[in-house]
């Protein structure tokens, strides 16, 4: 069986923050790290591949350059294969076009039954990449899985987690999943790994090498979406601040609560 | 549309640091004297505007427009299990109206299901000019597949201008499929929206995983697509039906699928945040799960439920339906009291429209502060001693 990993780097820190006067994006560091539930979505790959025979793990991500790394620490952790998918023209993408374009990477990889990606991401979080990978290789998802169940010849049976129920499904390869947070312990980078991939070299794919290599489907040409404008969030104006010591400020609070009829 | 093009001969190696300092996603690589924008870059545009003078342009391409005038109509996908509609559809539908007012278009509903008539006839009561039934046995259980087949359908038949979706774990799911297969855009858990002066849908919502918000729009595509949570938006006033029910053939409509529903377990029901009039919010000033106890004598006195932010959920203490916010649940109480919590605004996006805002916290800087009625600067464990004594002594 081959299994692909979708994942990515975000910021390591949620500091960022508007500028009011100036509208400048505000980062806290330039700091990058593995978005957590891509953490599961490996670790979900490297149990399916304990329980079947002959696996293949396969890590894309696409980015910049400098997120080879991310892929590097897939390997060490126990990818056997890893790729980035990088190219200026994918600059601006929303959600279609980086949907569209990891499909087309999947597309020219071309071997698998299993693609695994984490719910959501920590930047973007709106948990939309994964479906619409899907639905561009035209294969079934599930989204949200808490429990891989059982993986057969041709199918694997997964529990996933709505809003106020579970569900058991079970769905035929090729397929596409989704995982939460907190369905195994992910496993860290290990030393003996990073030696044995110490030779490894990280493939590298851009537009060219598509199937697919019209620029307009791709980045900013290729995003429906787009954003206008930056803003930081709203102020109240008739906001009251207390101050004083922990007496005053517990009979304060008592007195808004009685005021406001609350006690 | 278009890409950053960099002028070269303008570029020393100062300007090259200043632009790579001003660019919030280190999109700017330099490397043997040459500046190139790599795939990080979002034409975010603040190179142009804040980087120096004339070192970087935003290069336009011509994309075709298209026709906008031939899609008409703003419909509410209409969530519904086992024959009863999510309330977030008809809270949808209250939004579409106050939109349609604004573009002159109708306001249509789309339902799938098996019996479903009941529904269709609810969606009418909340003002809807049309409701769109597709019904078959096989549509009994919602099927990713199969229910993406029903809607780009009804797109085909009808060219619709807008669709909303409700930001449920269903409707989280099923939109990004609809998007994909109508190559159009979609933008997640807005917490506004309204028209732009172009007429286009404008989506806003936080952005960038900070204290962001982002005001987003599908200039060039059709239909405009956006899920929005639960409780986001109130539900309309019901009126005497004047719309129309409409049913629709399906069988045209492909029926296959690789995915079989084996089983369902209802989750027990906690009492809902969402619902709750007085609630007491807790944030990661608790640091030991031993410190909940000292919120205890004030939440029975109000008869409080307990919520709190991600964190708490994280660390295991609460069950992931009591967490506010823009990941969790949209509340709208009538009282708030707010503990140590710092006001992230994916935070705040699920409860800025509480009645009554009362925030405690140690630090006077914290972005929750901002927007609370009263704004209590001091240390929970020590103002919460006191209150408790205090509460004690008041019959
Ligand atoms: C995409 C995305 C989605 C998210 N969705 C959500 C969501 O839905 N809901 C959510 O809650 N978070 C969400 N988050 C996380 C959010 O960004 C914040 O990290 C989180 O809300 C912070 O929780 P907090 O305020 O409890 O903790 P902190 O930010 O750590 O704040 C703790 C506060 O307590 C104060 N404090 C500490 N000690 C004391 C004391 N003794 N007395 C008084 N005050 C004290 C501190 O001054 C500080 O202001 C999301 C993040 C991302 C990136």
């Amino acid at each position: 069986m081959n299994i692909i990993t979708c994942i990515k780097q975000v910021p390591a820190s949620s500091k960022v923050e508007v500028d009011p006067e100036t509208g400048v994006l505000i980062r806290d560091g330039n700091n990058v790290k593995m978005n957590p539930y891509d953490l599961y979505a490996l670790e979900t790959a490297y149990q399916v591949k304990s329980m079947s025979e002959e696996c293949r793990i396969h890590s894309v991500t696409m980015g910049p350059p400098s997120a080879k790394s991310v892929l590097e620490e897939a390997l060490y952790m126990g990818s056997d294969e890893a790729t980035l998918i990088s190219d200026r023209r994918f600059a601006g993408a929303d959600v279609l076009a980086t949907a569209y374009t990891l499909s087309q990477l999947i597309e020219h990889i071309h071997d698998y039954e299993l693609i695994i990606c984490g719910k959501q991401t920590t930047d973007g979080d709106t948990a939309q990449v994964g479906p619409e990978i899907a639905e561009f290789l035209s294969i079934p998802h599930v989204p949200y899985v808490k429990e891989i169940i059982d993986v057969k010849d041709k199918t694997i049976l997964v529990r996933s987690a709505y809003d106020d129920y579970d569900e058991l499904v079970e769905v035929a390869f090729p397929c596409l999943i989704t995982v939460e947070k907190g369905l195994n312990v992910p496993r860290l980078p290990s030393y003996k790994r990073r030696i044995e991939k110490q030779d490894y070299k990280i493939k590298t794919v851009t537009m060219r090498n598509l199937k697919d290599k019209n620029p307009d489907n791709y980045g900013l040409n290729g995003s429906p979406t787009q954003v206008d404008e930056i803003f930081p969030p709203t102020k109240r104006t008739d906001s009251i601040k207390i101050e004083g010591s922990s007496d005053e400020l517990s009979k304060s609070i008592v007195e808004i609560l009685q005021e406001s009829r609350f006690l | 549309m278009g890409y950053i093009k960099i002028n070269q001969e303008k570029i020393t190696k100062e300007i090259a640091q200043e632009l790579i300092d001003v660019c919030p996603f280190n999109a700017f690589d330099y490397i043997d004297s040459n500046l190139s924008v790599n795939s990080g870059c979002k034409i975010c545009k603040i190179c142009v505007k804040k980087g120096p003078v004339g070192t970087c342009e935003l290069v336009e391409e011509k994309k075709e427009k298209i026709d906008k005038t031939k899609y008409k109509g703003i419909v509410v996908y209409i969530e519904q299990r086992n024959n009863i509609a999510h309330r977030v559809s008809w809270e949808l539908i209250g939004k579409a109206k106050e939109l349609a007012l604004k573009t002159k278009e109708p306001v249509y509903a789309v339902v799938v299901g098996n019996n479903v008539s009941k529904i269709a006839e609810e969606a009418l009561r909340f003002g809807v000019d049309k409701i769109y039934v597709y019904e078959d046995d096989i549509y009994e259980d919602f099927n990713v597949e199969i229910y993406t087949n029903v809607l780009s359908e009804f797109y085909d038949k009808h060219q619709v201008n807008i669709i909303l979706f409700g930001g449920t774990a269903q409707g989280r799911s099923f939109a990004p499929r609809v998007a994909a297969r109508l190559k159009t855009g979609l933008t997640a858990d807005c917490t506004m929206l309204d028209i732009t002066d172009e007429g286009d849908l404008l989506q806003i919502r936080p952005a960038f995983g900070g204290n962001i918000m982002a005001k987003i729009n599908t200039p060039n595509h059709r239909p405009q697509l956006a899920t929005i949570r639960y409780k986001m938006f109130n539900e309309p006033e019901l009126i005497t039906p004047n719309g129309e029910i409409v049913h629709e053939d399906s069988t045209n409509i492909k029926k296959e699928t690789s995915i079989k529903l084996l089983e369902t377990y209802e989750k027990p029901q906690v009492s809902d945040i969402s619902d709750a009039e007085i609630i007491i919010a807790l944030g990661r000033a608790f640091k030991k799960k031993k410190d909940l106890d000292l919120i205890e004598p004030l939440r029975k006195r109000l008869n409080a439920e307990l919520a709190c932010t991600r964190p708490l959920i994280e660390n295991g203490w609460f069950d992931a339906r009591k967490q506010i916010g823009l990941s969790g649940r949209t509340v709208k109480p009538k009282l708030i009291i707010n503990l140590g919590i710092s006001g992230a605004v994916q935070f705040i996006e699920g409860m800025k429209e509480s009645e009554l805002i009362i925030s405690v916290n140690n630090d006077e800087h914290n972005k929750l502060f901002d927007i609370s009625h009263y704004s209590i600067h001091g240390d929970i464990f020590e103002v919460l001693p006191k209150l408790n004594d205090l509460l004690d002594q008041i019959l």
